[in-house]
């Protein structure tokens, strides 16, 4: 027989591998983040240029050519950060010879995208009824609770994500105006932060 | 001495398969394949090994036109296995002393 020690920190791993999905990789996150500032950056040479990126209604989106410009500068970079976390993920499951598609992966994704595909549902909807001052705010909230509700299928620091992008997401609500600058420190800085914090303490 | 230790989680694929199964509501066979490594003859004796002594639940279904066989844990197995965790945690406790 087995020492129990090691008995006991095998039915562990295996809990563990069995329910978490742990490939998530910590550059995805790093680069997540910088498409996200790229498209802000993008986003506030469409709207505000050349005035700051400050101040309620100096400047407006009300030109019928800025609108679509935002909606799939906002797509690429959505499309970009999920093919960028899928191809890492699968390599990093590669290297830990794990399957990125398993029961636990499944449930991760499900946890996270039925918050965040109802919130981006319900975006569309504020947009095409003109509520645009409190799209920044939604996308933030919802995706702060896609992140914690995916947290316990997955490494559990997303969780500080989560709170942080919630955090950010409410502050912004009262705070018109401001919404890219949220927006920008949300998707982009945390982002960064996170993916560095996690790259360090998992991946090397 | 608390705890009980059982036979049936000696074998190390059976207490895996076990510990997955405390924390899973359910888990198909190939999901098992994969993540113990093991062959199909090997799994598939161990899991009836475990079903047979009632401590694991099968239930065969079909997505489209594949077959697909979920186990999960019965009342007996979990409590079984809960005691035979006690059972090691009892002996790592002794050893210390």
């Amino acid at each position: 027989m087995r020492k129990p020690e090691q008995e006991l920190a095998d039915i562990k791993s295996m809990m563990e591998r069995s329910t978490r999905f742990l490939s998530l990789s910590g550059l995805s996150g790093i680069l997540a983040g910088v498409y996200a500032l790229i498209a802000a950056a993008i986003a506030y040479s469409l709207i505000y240029y050349p005035n700051l990126p400050i101040g309620f209604r100096t400047s407006y989106i009300n030109d019928d050519q800025v609108l679509p410009k935002l909606l799939l500068t906002a797509s690429a970079v959505l499309i970009l950060s999920l093919g960028t976390a899928w191809l890492l993920s699968k390599k990093k499951s590669q290297r830990t010879a794990s399957k990125i598609w398993s029961p636990a992966s499944k449930r991760f994704l499900t946890a996270l995208m039925i918050p965040l595909i109802t919130g981006g549902i319900f975006c569309l909807a504020l947009i095409f009824r003109g509520y645009l001052v409190i799209v920044a705010p939604a996308t933030l909230i919802f995706y702060g609770l896609g992140l914690l509700n995916a947290s316990n299928h997955t490494l559990s620091d997303i969780k500080y994500l989560g709170y942080c992008q919630l955090g950010l997401g409410i502050l912004s609500a009262f705070f018109p105006g401001y919404g890219l600058i949220f927006w920008g420190l949300g998707f982009g800085v945390l982002h960064i932060i996170y993916g560095t914090m996690m790259y360090y303490k998992y991946d090397r | 001495m608390k705890g009980n230790y059982d036979k049936a989680f000696e074998n190390v694929v059976r207490l895996r398969v076990m510990s997955i199964l405390m924390v899973n509501e359910e888990y198909d066979f190939n999901s098992f394949k994969e993540i113990l490594e093991v062959t199909d003859g090997n799994l598939a004796s161990h899991l009836k090994n475990l079903e047979k002594q009632e401590y694991i639940a099968v239930n065969k279904s079909f997505v489209g036109r594949k077959p697909l066989t979920n186990y999960s844990a019965t009342n007996n197995g979990k409590k079984a296995f809960q005691d035979h965790l006690e059972f090691l945690e009892n002996l790592i406790k002794e050893n210390k002393t």
